[in-house]
């Protein structure tokens, strides 16, 4: 809780406190911590002087800021009509079986949550993902599980 | 130049303000165009869809409540065009509400199904979306109801909790086919910033939001043996009720609203406008013993300036907003709350029946009175002292059931010992009425002498500006108040939990030097309270608001402090104002809350 | 493969003038530069083609101290990716066209709304604005410029929802009028131009407007950047002349096969193989056939491909991001996702696709955004020439 309260409050110094400054701080509490919490939101609006169920109704019109917890990767594979006629299904059978979880699903290790998103932008070289905000294209199951790897190794690393 | 813009309506020829909607001209003509997103009291959302027009030479139809008229229109609001579109949203809006009306608590009183009906809505319609939303109620408040799944998604209730009363305890949420109104993480509005006011549940056009009802409970305490059941009418149920049995707004329905209670079967019919002279004197002597204290004995513990303390809604959403300023508020009870106390005791000792036996209903123009009741404050009579809170409605409702022509009734009169009451208790129920009310005591306590106003009526505090100040100058005030020799009384007056807002954030800055402040939650006070007849309008509320004025001028006693039962009450049993009965009866203390 | 459209190199063309412009510009007289602007024809290149000369010149009208002008970057529209490109390769371009714009009509803020999916061009983007910046103060030019965010919602690619956006709100389109150039970003006069309407300004001042003018058909002026996928073998970003017919555009990236092209995204139209001779694409005009205003997607569809699962993607696509607040739009796109979806299943008869094709007609004149209003451009036009695959 206090340490949401830092976060927050050192985002409103950083953007300001007026209404202009509500999705450059949301999005900055999800650079640090991957969703929104209530008490994030709750702060929010202290900082900003507006209603929690204010801050709550912008949160939850935009697709990248969660409310509910997810992995520190969050892969968000395209689902919009050139990924999907080039193979957005099978990427996604691949990373469900590399992660042995289910679409929507977080790993036990909190690392990765797998989500579908609309366009990308990336249509002449679908299938196409995102893990965080880096984008991946011309997936194949392959790559995919290459990707994976990186990450994983990455973490181990970091360990 | 003329600023007049002319345009032409089905053929019909209008000039109007330039700036004015393609709404407006057709109003000016008498022209009904169907509108569900709009209300008077709202910006426009121009989000429903149900007032699109056509206007010559353009292929997209026009939002009439959102489109600004413009010179050489040539608007149709009928045509072939016009007719399938409106035809189609409203089936949408029938597709995603769940639509069975016989069950709902708004049956014959909702707008969706007033143009459902006008449009023959039949069994050629689109797909049920319910089905697949998992909706569920919110029940858990003791004054509003939410029942997403009669929700079209108007907004109406949003821009009435942000724009009105500043609190945005609801929001729009999610996007898209999940969009939905929502509180703060979707969690009961019992657990929310809600201070229960209902002015949602007055713009609600639907079956979404109601108030909860407990029209059972008191039938079943009417049917009952051995209880006595009393009930007590606040001061703005008895000039809008005729609204809600077919009778236009404005009309002062006191006698007949007694001959109802009575033939409804309830044992004792008393008034809450006693309880609300009672509330003067309580209240009027507080903020005379906070002035000396912070005057005479500069004591700085006690603050000024004082608040009201009747409206629920205002109690709530300072306790949420300003919970700094709560020492502020004054301690005096509601007078529904004097009221239930004292029927439970003092009453019932008079008529000898054993308080276990009473039950206590009150009939409010307002939700935010059910959640009051049931505050665990509320007991200090050892019982529930209020038991059920009805609105306005609920009675009309009651009174419809119970098969009375209320139109056809002879008036009768209160009960007494706890029935009678001044025209400064009449006006509690528009916003000014307290401030007037205690000015017209607390200025004769001082002075000796009535205070300087034509007539009583003051007028620098009536009306329906949001926020308004008026000072009255002490002079020649009595020995016993010498140290307010020549003080100017500052007040200030505000209605509308918005137009509150900005008042106590003066406060609280240090900005605002009054003495004494009223607030009524709802715009109006409590005639536009949120348990009064739907609709409501600034032209409705204006209505009410005279017939207020009128049932004060006509009462014989326009005093609180020369109400006979009050001063019976005091002679016989609480002795002296701000004495120790009441304190323990009559006033109360409040909580922080969450203020997000 | 035979080639016959000719590939322009404007846009890309690796050129770096942006003093030398903005020079150029500020020493002219401002209603020149518009005229210019006027007589190149350029047409906002987000899709909805109105004449950037015009928006300029009325927000340079507009009686307001507090003005901006914003790069719309929010390139939602399935299967268009050229301004992703643009702000990749050509970002000076862009924003030259921003501070001319600016000095102009007299703002002094400048914002790109980058969607939330481009983020990782951001660090990039970002040197580039500090560089220019510099340069901004070299010359003396009050103008600072911005990234702003998005965060996920395709709506806010209406400029309205847009300026909400930004400010804190949800992306919910706002009642027209009043329009940005009178009342946009914060209430204040707003010219907002897409990502590539703002690179073809550089051009035109470079170049001059006649040289623009002379590209493209009447109503149609100058290039367009195209974004190229589907069923191509050369999928990808091509600049080319507009008023091309969609058989040339076919024969040159169709991969033999295509029986459909979808003209302007998940909003734009569906062209069946027996209308490719007769489409022009190209703002709506005088044109012979039909002419189909593009923000530059062209998606190819070959015979392997249900058109019935075409328009279910999309069809979802809308359902989730309509922005709700209006009715035809929330419960419309709904009720046709489920309408095609229950005839399919044989639980409507056929017939019930007529009931929903006049429900996206309501919905096209009664939606309160262009967005809602163009649902029913992909959908009818697959319906009406995919009949057959919607049923069986």
């Amino acid at each position: 809780m206090a340490e949401v309260k830092q976060l927050v409050k050192g985002l409103a110094d950083q953007h300001g406190r007026s209404m202009e400054s509500l999705l450059p701080i949301l999005q900055g509490i999800i650079n640090q911590e991957q969703h929104i919490s209530e008490d994030a939101m709750v702060e929010v609006a202290r900082e900003l002087n507006i209603s929690a169920a204010q801050v709550y109704g912008t949160a939850t019109f935009y697709s990248f800021l969660h409310t509910k917890p997810l992995g520190k990767y969050v892969i968000r594979v395209c689902k919009t009509i050139t990924c999907m006629m080039h193979g957005k299904n099978q990427i996604i059978q691949e990373l469900e079986a590399v992660l042995k979880i289910n679409l929507g699903e977080t790993t036990h290790d909190r690392l990765f949550t797998l989500l579908e998103t609309n366009c990308l932008g990336q249509c002449h070289k679908g299938p196409a993902m995102l893990v965080n905000d880096e984008p991946y294209t011309e997936l194949t199951p392959e790559k995919v599980r290459a990707i994976i790897m990186k990450y994983k190794q990455q973490e181990l690393n970091v360990n | 130049m003329s600023d007049k813009i002319n345009l032409k309506i089905d053929n019909i020829a209008v000039s109007i303000h330039s700036g004015a909607t393609i709404l407006e001209a057709a109003r000016k003509v008498n022209i009904r165009i169907p509108t569900l997103c709009y209300h008077e009291d709202l910006c426009v959302a121009g989000n429903c869809r149900v007032c699109v027009v056509e206007q010559s030479g353009s292929d997209r139809l026009l939002p009439s409540c959102a489109m600004p008229v413009a010179e050489g229109m040539e608007i149709h609001t009928n045509s072939m065009k016009v007719r399938s579109a409106r035809k189609q949203i409203i089936e949408l809006l029938v597709s995603e509400h769940r639509a069975d009306c016989t069950r709902c608590y708004k049956n014959g009183k909702c707008e969706l199904q007033e143009l459902a009906s006008e449009y023959i809505i039949g069994d050629n319609g689109f797909i049920d979306l319910v089905a697949h939303k998992g909706y569920t109620i919110d029940n858990f408040s003791p004054s509003i109801i939410k029942d997403d799944s009669k929700c079209i998604r108007c907004q109406r209730c949003v821009r009435t909790c942000d724009q009105l009363q500043s609190i945005s305890a609801l929001t729009v949420a999610h996007k898209g086919e999940d969009m939905k109104i929502s509180s703060f993480f979707d969690k009961p509005m019992f657990e929310v910033v809600c201070t229960n006011c209902g002015q949602c549940v007055n713009r609600c056009p639907t079956g979404a939001l109601t108030e909860k009802t407990y029209l059972d409970e008191v039938w079943s305490a009417l049917n009952a043996e051995h209880k006595h059941v009393v009930v007590q009418t606040a001061p703005a149920v008895r000039i809008a009720l005729g609204e809600a049995l077919g009778m236009p707004p404005g009309e002062i329905v006191t006698g007949k609203m007694v001959t109802a209670l009575r033939r409804l079967g309830f044992s004792s019919v008393l008034d809450t406008d006693f309880t609300a002279d009672l509330t003067i004197i309580e209240e009027g002597n507080e903020l005379l013993q906070r002035l000396k204290k912070v005057v005479k004995e500069k004591d700085t513990s006690v603050r000024l300036p004082m608040t009201t303390s009747c409206s629920p809604g205002w109690v709530k959403f300072i306790e949420h907003a300003f919970p700094e300023l709560l020492p502020n508020v004054s301690t005096a009870k509601s007078p529904q709350q004097m009221f239930g106390a004292l029927a439970k005791t003092y009453y019932a000792q008079k008529i000898g029946v054993d308080p276990k036996d009473m039950v206590s209903v009150s009939v409010m123009p307002c939700t935010a009175k059910k959640y009051e009741a049931d505050r665990p404050e509320m007991r200090s009579s050892g019982y529930k002292d209020v038991d059920y809170v009805l609105t306005t409605r609920e009675l009309a409702l009651m009174i419809k059931q119970a098969g009375i022509d209320f139109a056809s009734l002879p008036d009768d009169e209160y009960d007494s010992i706890m029935g009678e009451s001044s025209g400064a208790a009449v006006i509690f129920g528009a916003t000014g009425g307290v401030m007037e009310a205690a000015l017209r005591t607390a200025y004769e306590l001082v002075t000796g002498r009535e205070v300087p106003f034509n007539g009583l009526n003051i007028t620098p505090v009536r009306g329906m500006e949001s926020i308004r100040e008026a000072t009255i100058k002490m002079e020649k005030v009595l020995p016993e108040w010498d140290f307010l020799e020549g003080v100017e009384l500052k007040t200030c007056v505000a209605h509308g939990l918005s137009n509150a807002k900005h008042v106590m954030e003066a406060v609280r800055d240090g900005k605002a030097e009054y003495h004494f402040i009223e607030i009524m939650a709802c715009p109006g006070g409590c005639l536009g309270g949120g348990g009064q007849p739907i609709p409501t309008s600034p032209e409705i509320r204006k209505k009410r608001s005279e017939a207020i004025y009128r049932e004060d001028a006509l009462k014989p006693i326009r005093k609180s402090h020369e109400n006979p039962e009050v001063m019976h009450l005091y002679e016989a049993f609480l002795k002296a104002p701000l004495g120790k009965k009441s304190h323990e009866l009559l006033h109360t203390h409040y909580t922080e809350r969450n203020r997000y | 493969m035979k080639k016959n459209l000719q590939r322009l190199d404007l846009i890309f063309k690796n050129e770096h003038d942006t003093e030398v412009i903005l020079r150029k510009t500020i020493g002219r007289k401002c209603d020149d530069v518009i005229n210019d602007l006027i007589s190149s024809g350029l047409k906002g290149r987000g899709g909805a083609g109105f004449p950037t000369g015009l928006k300029w010149k009325l927000a340079a009208e507009a009686n307001q101290p507090d003005k901006f002008v914003i790069c719309n970057a929010d390139e939602g529209e399935p299967g268009t990716f050229k301004d992703r490109e643009i702000l990749s390769s050509v970002p000076h371009k862009v924003l030259t066209g921003m501070a001319v714009c600016a000095h102009i009509i007299g703002a002094k803020k400048g914002f790109i709304y980058l969607r939330g999916e481009y983020k990782f061009l951001k660090p990039s983007l970002q040197k580039v604005i500090d560089d220019f910046h510099v340069l901004l103060d070299d010359l003396k030019i009050d103008l600072r410029v911005a990234i702003f965010l998005g965060s996920g919602a395709y709506i806010c690619g209406e400029e309205s929802a847009l300026f909400e956006s930004m400010e804190g709100k949800r992306g919910e389109p706002r009642n027209k009028p009043p329009f940005p150039t009178d009342f946009g970003y914060k209430g204040q006069p707003t010219v907002i131009n897409n990502v590539e309407t703002l690179a073809h300004t550089y051009s035109i001042l470079k170049y001059g407007p006649d040289k623009f003018k002379d590209l493209g058909v009447q109503d149609s002026r100058g290039s367009k950047v195209f974004s190229v996928s589907g069923d191509t073998p050369i999928p990808g970003i091509y600049e080319l002349e507009f008023g091309m017919s969609l058989q040339k555009f076919v024969d040159d990236f169709g991969d033999g096969d295509s029986k459909a092209v979808q003209v302007g995204g998940a909003s734009g139209f569906c062209v069946p193989r027996k209308k490719f001779e007769k489409t022009i694409i190209g703002y709506q005009g005088k044109l012979r056939g039909t002419s189909l205003p593009t923000g530059g997607s062209m998606m190819i569809f070959n015979s392997s491909r249900s058109m019935y699962n075409v328009l279910h993607n999309y069809l979802d696509f809308f359902v989730e991001e309509s922005c709700g607040q209006c009715t035809p739009c929330r419960v419309g796109t709904q009720q046709l996702l489920l309408g095609i979806q229950a005839v399919k299943k044989g639980e409507q008869p056929s017939s019930y696709l007529d009931r929903l094709l006049d429900l996206a007609e309501a919905m096209r004149v009664t939606a309160k955004c262009g967005l809602g209003q163009s649902v029913a451009n992909s959908f009818s036009s697959i319906v009406e020439n995919f009949r057959e695959e919607m049923i069986y």
